[in-house]
């Protein structure tokens, strides 16, 4: 077991109180899982992925447990977490494209980057790497401006798992890029994985489709809870909660088309994080909702490895 | 109703516009009433460009464009845009953040209809609301960061209809909403081709163009690759880059080959 997350809870402080982004989310990741994390914006996905590495100033780690590779992981704590970034958990952020120093050299700035952890810069290695990225060898003498957003994008990659760290975020890293972009960037990230320079990896996005096409497990998650987790081809086939049922109906696909088949959105809009309705958090816009849904529906293992937070499940 | 015919734009680049760049060639395409025809293309293919050029935001340098017979750009500008109005892709930037969301309706009125009864006014608002299935109550008299990037995107349509617009140019306008939202306002261009609107939708996602649009047009670097009915371009494509866009398209019940 790479990951294990146990009932963590992350809220954000404003001053109108605290936005409780995160509120009480338990799952694993095992050895060589990629775990896709799905959901709406403001779901609390790209919150889990920063909780993982470094949670800024406003966030505050309320309660919960993170092990990796069976050691205590402390996120709570800026300073002891050093250790673990980039060597243990690393990140390639959603703003990839502007993540790199621009007024350094890609090669000095890895220099630079390597040095800061203690360690020396392997050049056959990253020669290497590069290579199966399709990058040439010479962007290590140019400054970030020189390259396109893929270009970016596939180096940021290469840094990122240059230590080879055990678990890999991924947060929303093809949204900025064409669909052609997007598939290669996929299939590399997959490749990293059989390459052994990841053991596991956390793939945040908002499209189910595209995690489809890469992950093992989905996650889905809503309104800082975990809704429905559960083997990809479960999720996509046999959901048994109704927001990712709704979710998955709502997909227009290559096909379908508003003649033949009206699609529906879900009414209504996720509530708001600063005072969450006690209980399910769904039940607003939920069609099956009923009483008891103003209790808190735990996350049950209704089959092997297919959890979900529904009482109707 | 739209036409284009030849369009072409050339840009300017570099550090003192010593170079150019061609970034919509020689490109043709009609709309026709009650029509949806999607514009697909990754970044770069100048399918923005073409929007902006059909909302006369931009001229073209070559081409021309006619609405209706006319030649757009010989038209007043006062009477074109209330045919013919566009929506973008950023609700949040599309409004100013110090001001209600709700002013773009009374700006409508002080610029189009500055004569018109109040009580008149309110009832053709409240009437385009309907429209665009908002309620009244929960949208009005709001700040733009209190309401969603769904109810954002769909006044803006709201204030589209409220000029009684024949053709909206719709640019990327479901990119920033979410999964469950977006198709709200697909189904709702959808209904507004019903009733005779033409719709431009410029999108870099396939599988919306294929939902709503009657007719597609594929471009790629500037140049249409493929122009015709989406069930044609979609089922049978005869370019091969449409085909290694349609490949490339994540799709839920399709695994990737070789991924």
């Amino acid at each position: 077991m790479t990951l294990s997350v146990q009932d963590l809870r992350v809220y954000y402080r404003t001053l109108r109180g605290e936005v409780k982004a995160l509120d009480g989310v338990s799952f694993d990741v095992a050895d060589g899982e990629i775990l896709g994390l799905a959901g709406e914006s403001g779901c609390g996905k790209t919150t889990l992925g920063k909780a993982l590495i470094r949670m800024d100033g406003r966030m505050k780690h309320v309660s919960g447990r993170v092990e990796l590779d069976g050691e205590n992981l402390p996120i709570g704590d800026t300073v002891k977490m050093n250790p673990f970034r980039f060597t243990e958990v690393s990140i390639i952020p959603q703003y990839s494209m502007s993540a790199m120093n621009p007024t350094r050299k890609i090669g000095r700035m890895v220099r630079e980057l390597l040095d800061s952890r203690g360690v020396t810069v392997d050049l056959a290695e990253l020669h290497r790497r590069l290579d199966l990225v399709e990058l040439s060898r010479d962007v290590l003498t140019k400054y970030p401006l020189e390259l396109s957003g893929g270009m970016k994008q596939r180096m940021v990659m290469v840094i990122s798992t240059l230590l080879n760290p055990s678990l890999l975020i991924a947060d929303e890293i093809t949204s900025a890029l064409d669909v052609s972009t997007q598939k290669a960037v996929v299939t590399t990230l997959k490749g990293f994985r059989e390459l052994g320079f990841v053991k596991s990896m956390i793939f945040i996005t908002h499209d189910i489709s595209l995690t489809n096409q890469l992950a093992d497990t989905i996650m889905v998650m809503y309104a800082g809870k975990l809704a429905e987790k559960a083997p990809a081809d479960s999720i996509v086939n046999r959901a048994k909660h109704p927001y990712t049922q709704l979710l998955i109906s709502s997909l227009p696909e290559v096909g379908v088309r508003y003649a033949d088949k009206k699609l529906t959105g879900i009414p209504g809009n996720p509530p708001s994080l600063l005072n969450p309705p006690v209980g399910c958090r769904f039940q607003d816009r939920c069609p099956l909702a009923f009483d008891k849904c103003r209790e808190e529906p735990p996350a049950v293992e209704v089959e092997k490895d297919h959890f979900v937070a529904c009482w109707k499940a | 109703m739209l036409k284009l015919q030849e369009v072409s734009k050339v840009f300017r680049v570099g550090a003192f516009g010593g170079k150019t760049m061609t970034a919509v060639d020689e490109v043709s395409f009609e709309v026709a009433r009650g029509e949806v025809v999607s514009l697909i293309g990754e970044s770069g293919s100048g399918k923005s460009t073409i929007g902006k050029m059909v909302l006369r935001l931009m001229s073209a340098q070559a081409g021309t464009i006619t609405f209706d017979g006319d030649d757009i750009t010989k038209l007043d500008k006062r009477a074109y845009y209330r045919k013919v109005q566009g929506v973008f892709q950023d609700p949040f930037s599309s409004y100013n953040p110090i001001f209600k969301a709700d002013r773009v309706f009374s700006m409508i009125k002080e610029v189009y209809f500055p004569k018109e009864d109040d009580r008149v006014w309110r009832d053709k608002v409240a009437s385009a609301l309907n429209d665009v299935r908002l309620d009244a109550g929960a949208v009005t008299n709001k700040f733009p960061h209190q309401l969603s990037g769904g109810q954002l995107q769909r006044l803006l349509i709201a204030r589209a209809l409220l000029l009684d617009i024949d053709f909206l140019v719709a640019d990327e306008i479901t990119s920033m909403l979410d999964a469950s939202t977006r198709i709200d306002v697909l189904n709702l261009l959808a209904d507004l081709k019903l009733r005779g609107l033409g719709v431009l939708f410029i999108t870099h996602d396939l599988a919306l163009g294929n939902y709503i649009s009657e007719r597609t047009v594929v471009l790629h670097q500037g140049r249409i690759v493929e122009y015709g009915p989406t069930e044609k371009v979609f089922e049978t494509p005869e370019h091969a880059y449409t085909r290694k866009l349609l490949a490339s398209v994540p799709q839920l019940h399709r695994k990737w080959e070789g991924v």
